[in-house]
């Protein structure tokens, strides 16, 4: 028999980024809130603190801070008419786990989407007609817009102390920052940080190129900073230990470093870590949510019911959660029906590594922060005519370079033996004068029909549950544009001076085992139209209207950027539509 | 058992959950015997490590530098024994993108991987004539039977012996970078040969100094040698 706990106003599952947002905005509001997380409780003094925070081993190689494949993973294949394998160890991608998610772990790489991004199917039918695009990609309009969002990623900005130059002060574009982004409507609370030789020296080239560069929207603190919540931070230190690893500075926004601290002293607020959610349950008329299942750390099923459920989890367990409730009807990509699993999207990144004259430059690799970098955004969405290329989408480009730490960042020039003598020679001369961008050229995938997730039919998790099948390949579009882009991004570094220029472009077909980003979107889409969405233009499920979903997996298709400012912007989005609209009068939010 | 508060799993509220002294910090490794290599797999593998990142002038090789120790402890941990992998059935061969699928763990791959090689040079196997244990044969010969294993010339009784060339290497170069604690890259020597230093946390006085070489010496999690003598 499975146990009861008291009924709750909001449950919300996962206390990561949009979690804490949520639970914080709707404590506020007066409602008795719950997260359960089925990781950890991770704090700066306890997990990652500043005696033993800068361990590649641990953290880089070895994975501590991530989600354990044991718990669960997915499964994968290119084709829908190949068998798909698990995932026994993480590659592509570094799903999170425990409290903060990958908001402990993230670069602090602050983007905010072009304007464009969010009615991306009008916009390219109308500059370029239908005929432009592949028959099979699926893209959509958000039924958000960047005007209507514009308020929320200011409001991250400023929870998060975000450092960056402003390009577009309400429709001024302004020197030093990215004259493509949209009108913002006030600064960066934080100037940008400082940046060290070689980001400046790509920016000089970039300059001379006639691009327009500019400071990376950073979340790593370019000075002490006290939050909207009262929350501090302190400066960044450019350790070097960014992404992969937790902060023990307090310099990089986090939900433990920006929200957390306030969320836990509210008597309306509890948290309940290393508990997995195994289901949400809904009424016998399937239309409305009662609460959720879930496992304790004993192997006990409760129940934890609530008025309003949230879910907050990874964009893949997401939509795992609603396929094993049965929630909204999966997708069909042969009958190209159903909305539960389609338009799945990762990135397309690709890097050039460059080796320059090492009797005169020495870039001292290891001074860096997670979000550090001077980029151009020339290339990105449709900051540029794509009529001649021939393929949609683009990138942001820039030395990024977040690291020097040996086990990963010790390039050495092609042809070197990956062993003996001479690679060692080669990794001594190497270290101080080649550059390796972190994630070099940031392009975006776009969606497509064959691109999705189901439950594999075979391997299954430690609670007996389906895995996720990820179906995923790289189409023509996305080559072609990484193509055009890498070469230009080489271009760059050949003018910087270096002797030598390698590219690595990204090629097909997708590989589970090389890591790009942990920037999976979509699988639970936002949108007008209930037949293309699982979710409303509010991230209310059209099925359920008393539950949300956070999330990249609301993205239709991925941009070229980072998403965890667009994530938390949409999460504000929706909270404002729920505290003002929704508590006042429960039901769905739009009408198909 | 409507109002139970009995689940399991810590509940936070009101406060958040910190105790005094409570860390996660790591475990260095300890001096001592070897935890999983048997003294002929010590042998092999000292050679493999010397073969891999061979000494010279400057900078000591992958056995003087403690790679065999790194891997011994590794192995003798949740890595050797694929701790917190995902390790279900059924096992079936994908494609290279699908990424390994193999039943082993480490442990099981570096004890028949050892043993086989041994085996195969003492069968006088090509590239190498000689009838001797890995061990025993010339550095030249060594690198040749290495390199017949990385393009996957040489076939080894019982395993791939690219798949295991590929775990040798990977393993033996995080050993040398990897910090200190962890029983390779004595001495910081890794290090030192490249300029990194290492378990610093602040170089906010440097990130303006262009084209300067940072001039401090490297810092282990464990601190360094300096630090440990005492004033007198």
């Amino acid at each position: 028999m499975m146990r009861k706990l008291p009924p709750k106003d909001v449950v919300i599952v996962g206390l990561g980024w949009t979690g804490s947002i949520v639970a914080y905005e709707l404590a506020e509001a007066g409602l008795d809130v719950t997260a359960i997380e089925r990781g950890p409780w991770r704090d700066t003094a306890t997990d990652y603190a500043p005696n033993f925070a800068q361990d590649e081993l641990r953290y880089r190689i070895r994975h501590e801070l991530f989600l354990r494949p044991d718990q669960t993973t997915f499964t994968f294949r290119n084709k829908m008419s190949g068998t798909a394998l698990p995932i026994r160890t993480w590659g592509a991608f570094m799903p999170p786990n425990g409290v903060g998610g990958g908001g402990v772990h993230w670069n602090g790489e602050t983007w905010r989407f072009l304007p464009s991004d969010f009615v991306l199917k009008t916009h390219l039918t109308q500059r370029y007609g239908a005929h432009f695009l592949p028959d099979d990609m699926t893209i959509q309009d958000w039924g958000v817009t960047f005007e209507e969002l514009e308020p929320h990623y200011d409001r991250f900005e400023y929870l998060c102390g975000t450092s960056g130059t402003a390009g577009n002060l309400q429709g001024k574009i302004q020197p030093g920052g990215n004259p493509f982004e949209g009108p913002r409507s006030r600064a960066y609370p934080n100037p940008a940080q400082q940046q060290p030789f070689s980001h400046t020296l790509f920016a000089k080239a970039a300059a001379d190129l006639g691009y327009h560069p500019f400071p990376q929207p950073s979340g790593n603190m370019s000075r002490a900073y006290r939050n909207p919540l009262g929350v501090r931070l302190g400066p960044c230190t450019y350790c070097g230990f960014c992404e992969w690893f937790g902060c023990a500075n307090y310099s990089k926004a986090s939900p433990q470093t920006t929200i957390l601290p306030v969320l836990v002293r509210k008597p309306n607020f509890q948290a309940r870590d290393n508990c997995e959610v195994t289901r949400i349950n809904t009424d016998s008329t399937g239309k409305r949510a009662t609460g959720v299942t879930f496992v304790d750390t004993a192997g006990i099923e409760w129940e934890q019911p609530a008025d309003l459920v949230i879910l907050a989890a990874y964009t893949i367990f997401n939509v795992q959660l609603l396929l094993l409730s049965g929630i909204g009807a999966p997708y069909d990509p042969v009958a190209n029906r159903g909305v539960i699993g389609r338009n799945f999207t990762h990135q397309t990144i690709s890097d050039v590594t460059s080796f320059f004259d090492r009797t005169r430059f020495a870039f001292n690799p290891f001074i860096a922060s997670g979000s550090i970098g001077m980029c151009i955004d020339e290339f990105n969405g449709d900051n540029f005519d794509h009529g001649p290329h021939g393929f949609v989408g683009g990138g942001y480009m820039g030395q990024v370079q977040t690291n020097g730490r040996p086990i990963e960042t010790t390039p050495v020039p092609p042809g070197t033996p990956r062993w003996g003598a001479q690679w060692k020679q080669a990794v001594r001369d190497n270290y101080q004068s080649a550059l390796k961008p972190g994630t070099g050229v940031h392009g975006s995938m776009y969606s497509y029909r064959d691109v999705y997730l189901d439950l594999d039919p075979t391997y299954r998790d430690r609670f007996n549950r389906p895995l996720v099948r990820i179906t995923m390949d790289f189409h023509e579009n996305e080559l072609k544009q990484n193509v055009f882009l890498t070469d230009k991004f080489a271009d760059i570094f050949r003018a910087m001076g270096a002797q030598q220029v390698v590219k690595e472009y990204r090629k097909g077909p997708y590989d589970i085992t090389k890591y790009q980003t942990t920037h999976l979107c979509g699988g639970a889409i936002m949108g007008n139209d209930p037949g293309t969405s699982a979710l409303n233009r509010y991230l209310q499920s059209w099925d359920v209207p008393n539950l949300f979903v956070m999330g990249a997996s609301a993205f239709p298709q991925n941009a070229g950027y980072n998403p965890t400012g667009t994530v938390a912007a949409l999460a504000y989005w929706s909270l404002d539509a729920i505290r003002n609209r929704y508590l006042k009068s429960p039901g769905p939010l739009q009408h198909a | 058992m409507a109002g139970g508060e009995g689940a399991k799993g810590e509940v936070i509220s009101g406060h958040l959950p910190w105790h005094p002294a409570e860390t996660t910090a790591p475990q260095p490794v300890k001096p001592g015997p070897w935890l999983f290599f048997s003294p002929a797999e010590v042998a092999a593998m000292g050679a493999i490590a010397d073969r891999i990142i061979p000494p010279d002038p400057q900078t000591p090789g992958g056995r003087d530098a403690g790679c065999v120790v790194f891997v011994d402890r590794q192995l003798s941990g949740a890595y050797g024994r694929r701790e917190g992998l995902y390790v279900s059935g059924p096992f079936e061969n994908g494609t290279k993108e699908q990424g390994p699928q193999s039943p082993q763990n480490p442990r099981d791959l570096y004890r028949s991987g050892l043993s086989a090689l041994d085996r195969y040079c003492l069968a006088g196997s090509r590239p190498v004539a000689a009838r001797k244990a890995f061990a025993e044969l010339t550095a030249e010969e060594q690198d040749d039977v290495l390199h017949a294993l990385e393009s996957g010339t040489a076939q080894l009784e019982g395993l791939d012996g690219k798949t295991f060339f590929e775990q040798l290497l990977k393993d033996i170069q995080q050993g040398f970078f990897a910090d200190p604690i962890y029983g390779g890259n004595h001495e910081m020597c890794a290090w030192k040969m490249i300029g990194f230093p290492g378990a610093r946390y602040d170089y906010t006085e440097w990130v303006g100094k262009h084209n300067q070489r940072y001039p401090y010496p490297p810092v282990s999690i464990a601190g360094r040698p300096a630090w440990n003598i005492r004033p007198d």
